[in-house]
């Protein structure tokens, strides 16, 4: 119990760090978001309208304080793009995201598991040869490109997907799905590579251990001892391992909407830079600061959890 | 055989849920006469309120919702739309405008004169410092006569119908930043950021109704899939291509129109810049640059070049003699660099917005033109807001290529910027006559005459070479053959009434 009130101390730390850099960092960058705002028929006295209208003029700390306290209301302000609350503008495009990133995650489990599995209890056989010499070319692929190659095979030519006709989840659930199922294949490919070699890897260190020497010397069979002992001691730094990439899943997802055009929050986040759209940005960085340090507390967590023998 | 049980129970679950989930790809295009995909290179960003709207790929959107008591035609000219009729009183400063009756806006309310007062006093407000029609300052007093509302000027401006285009709102509606309500062909029904813009086609609309009934605008942010969205059917039509994505349409099921983008493009000079404050300078890069390469090479001889800050579709306007005041001529450039003091040339650096190709392009030649009389440019990418308050509003900049285009269909909209004490005037261009000429062709109240100071305003720029003009680039729009009769504007407005359902 101290352990988990200690971790939630560091996490809300964690949080006010990242919520100070992305507010000052703004401060720091070119361009103004009144500017931005009016375009060319900006006049020195249309800017200092908006800028005050935006409460821009304002002393930084006093605008840092009324961020906070209306974050910890839920309130992130308004968009100054789109003159909506933040959190309505977001809300749909969370969603999103989160089921790119869901997918992503499910299909890197359903491929990797028995992908690592084969290629342990066959190691050194033909087949296994050929299956890690791939994993370590499609590790080197990032995500984006090989979301370019996917588009361009089943999108262009097999025409088993319409690149860019994404369809909304509240409209149309199972088109969403559908439509998603490239992108999110395309974010797992690089983690299924990396978890099937790890699982293999901890699964045939464990296979040398005293105790499945013993296990052997029962009378158990091979293929018994695997599943039973050996497996069950090599899944725990895999799903360590699985709880981590989720947070990295969430941020390479942001790529990738870029390449299949997803309007998931990497779209807005995008263009809420480069329109200076200090509330939308802020708002999604922190966002996914929340869902790093909130899967790492997670995984923590099971990990003292799987493994009673570790104390934190 | 066994051991590929595991790889194959894998493989199997995922060829299933592939299947499963391909199969319901969504509706696809459905029955096309009713419906349309139209793809935009950006979002509405600004706001969609017509009064506070200022980027054109928001206007042109816009034009479509909101009507004015006038609105332009194809051709340009101005027709009546929530005005029936008006009438311009014979000194030039009195105008009537009779309100037609029946006009609904698109609540179901009907359109009163109390609205168009509303829209006149938000316009003409001048408590920020500047209004926001800066015209609207020359009016002296506005009211209502029955059904007509009355406008009369402190001076005749024979301008000033042109700013009649501006949108009618109805008073009521107090959220006119996020939920927009209009006259016009088309109403708007809901937006999702980043994503999508719904249209649908307004059924009590007083004029000829739209043809297409649903329309979505679906922002299309990544340039490079713009080709495969148009030919995978994802959109059906999209404003604005490049020539090299025409080539990949060819043979494909589109019909590619071409027309102006309407605007000039130049390579803006800073004319406070140290080497441009000489006027040698500026003519020896006019005469090393030759627009006619740089339409060869980028736009595959597509655009019309230009010679001041004008573009053809300006019609009485425009002078054409503008383009021949500097023929490429390296050995005159080299004199009038030598002449200025600078024979071995000079460095300067050109800003250019990072998501406009066009201009990139443009930039890149111009580089390699110049190096011919020994200046060396170079190219610094900046993005669009560091371009808006650095060099736009900062003048922090040596050169720029851009393109400027026309709020209103007025030739001071084009030229107006120029006069040396105009916040809008990036170029900080200095010129007495030209300050003078400007200031009475505003002033002028007598039509033949402000033509011909507006005339005389554009060879001032060309004389003294205020920039290096290069063109009013082409337009390429790809529309799917299911659909016909799209038309351009001499103004940057996307009509899609006028679009509809090939037979």
């Amino acid at each position: 119990m101290k352990y988990v009130l200690k971790k939630l101390l560091t996490m809300i730390i964690t949080l006010l760090a990242v919520s100070i850099l992305v507010f000052f960092a703004f401060s720091l960058i070119p361009g103004n978001p009144a500017i931005s705002r009016l375009g060319t028929e900006a006049t020195q006295e249309s800017i200092d309208a908006l800028t005050h209208e935006m409460g821009l003029d304002r002393p930084v700390m006093v605008r840092f304080g009324e961020w906070v306290t209306g974050i910890l209301r839920g309130d992130f302000g308004m968009s100054y793009s789109y003159n909506q609350p933040v959190m309505k503008l977001l809300s749909q495009k969370l969603g999103t995201t989160i089921l790119l990133s869901l997918m992503a995650i499910l299909l890197t489990v359903l491929l990797a598991f028995p992908l690592g599995i084969y290629m342990a209890r066959n190691s050194d056989s033909k087949l296994d040869i050929a299956l890690t010499t791939i994993n370590q070319i499609i590790m080197a692929i990032p995500s984006f490109f090989s979301g370019i190659l996917l588009t361009l095979i089943f999108g262009v030519t097999l025409k088993v997907f319409t690149p860019g006709a994404f369809v909304s989840y509240k409209t149309n659930f199972m088109g969403c799905l559908g439509y998603l199922f490239f992108p999110a294949l395309s974010i797992a490919l690089p983690k299924v590579t990396m978890v099937s070699k790890l699982l293999k890897d901890t699964a045939l260190s464990e296979a040398n251990k005293d105790y499945v020497r013993t296990a052997y010397s029962r009378g158990n069979r091979t293929k018994a001892v695997f599943y039973n002992h050996v497996l069950k001691n090599a899944m725990i730094p895999v799903i360590t391992f699985l709880g981590m990439t989720f947070a990295d899943i969430i941020a390479g997802s942001i790529i990738v909407e870029q390449v299949f055009s997803v309007p998931g929050m990497g779209r807005i986040l995008l263009t809420s830079i480069s329109g200076r759209d200090y509330p939308v940005v802020e708002a999604i960085i922190l966002i996914l600061a929340a869902f790093v340090v909130v899967s790492n507390l997670v995984v923590d967590l099971l990990y003292h959890k799987f493994d009673p023998r570790i104390h934190v | 055989m066994k051991r590929f049980k595991a790889v194959s129970t894998a493989l199997l679950i995922l060829a299933t849920m592939a299947i499963a989930l391909c199969g319901c790809k969504g509706d696809k295009t459905e029955d096309s006469s009713s419906s349309i995909t139209i793809g935009i290179p950006q979002d509405l960003e600004d706001s969609l309120d017509p009064h506070k709207a200022v980027a054109a790929g928001t206007k042109e959107i816009l034009f479509n919702i909101f009507e004015g008591l006038v609105k332009a035609d194809s051709k340009g000219d101005l027709i009546p739309a929530v005005a029936e009729s008006y009438i311009i009183s014979e000194d030039g400063k009195t105008f009537t405008f009779t309100l037609r009756s029946g006009v609904k806006f698109h609540d179901g309310t009907d359109v009163t004169a109390d609205d168009v007062l509303f829209c006149i006093a938000k316009n003409a407000d001048a408590s920020n410092g500047e209004p926001l029609i800066s015209a609207f300052s020359n009016i002296d007093e506005y009211k209502v006569d029955g059904n007509n509302i009355v406008i009369s000027l402190k001076e005749a401006d024979p301008d000033f119908l042109q700013y009649m285009t501006m949108a009618i709102i109805p008073k009521a509606n107090d959220k006119a930043d996020t939920n927009p309500i209009g006259t016009g062909p088309y109403k708007y029904v809901s937006r999702s950021a980043q994503e999508n813009i719904i249209l649908k086609a307004f059924d009590q609309y007083w004029g000829e109704k739209a043809y297409i009934s649903d329309v979505t605008l679906k922002i299309c942010a990544n340039a490079d899939s713009i080709v495969m969205d148009l030919l995978g059917g994802s959109i059906d039509f999209f404003a604005r291509i490049t020539s090299a994505q025409v080539a990949q349409l060819q043979n494909a099921d589109f019909e590619i129109l071409e027309g102006t983008m309407n605007l000039v493009q130049a390579m803006y000079l800073n004319n406070d810049f140290e080497p441009f404050k000489d006027v040698r300078v500026r003519q020896a890069l006019c005469y090393a640059v030759d627009q006619k390469e740089i339409i060869d090479i980028c736009f595959d001889g597509k655009g019309s070049p230009v010679g001041s800050s004008m573009f053809p579709a300006f019609g009485k306007y425009y002078i054409e003699e503008t383009n021949d005041v500097y023929n490429t001529d390296i050995d005159k450039a080299k004199e009038l660099l030598t002449e200025a003091g600078y024979p071995d040339g000079f460095s300067f650096s050109i800003s250019v917005p990072s998501n406009y190709q066009p201009h990139i392009d443009t930039a890149q030649v111009i580089v390699e033109q110049l190096k011919k009389i020994g200046v060396d440019a170079k190219i610094s990418l900046i993005e669009w807001d560091s371009w808006l308050s650095d060099v736009y509003v900062g003048r922090n900049y040596e050169a720029t290529v851009v393109g400027v285009d026309a709020s209103s269909m007025t030739a001071r909209a084009m030229l107006e910027r120029f006069d040396s004490e105009s916040s809008k005037n990036f170029v900080n261009f200095k010129s007495e006559k030209y300050d003078e000429l400007i200031r009475k062709a505003i002033a002028s109240t007598d039509d033949e005459e402000k033509t011909k100071l507006y005339k005389e305003c554009e060879w001032v720029l060309t004389n003294e070479a205020a920039n290096v003009y290069v063109q009013d680039l082409a337009e390429f729009v790809a529309i799917r053959k299911n659909y016909t009769g799209y038309e351009f504007y001499p103004i940057y407005v996307m009509d899609i009434a006028k679009i509809k359902p090939a037979k």
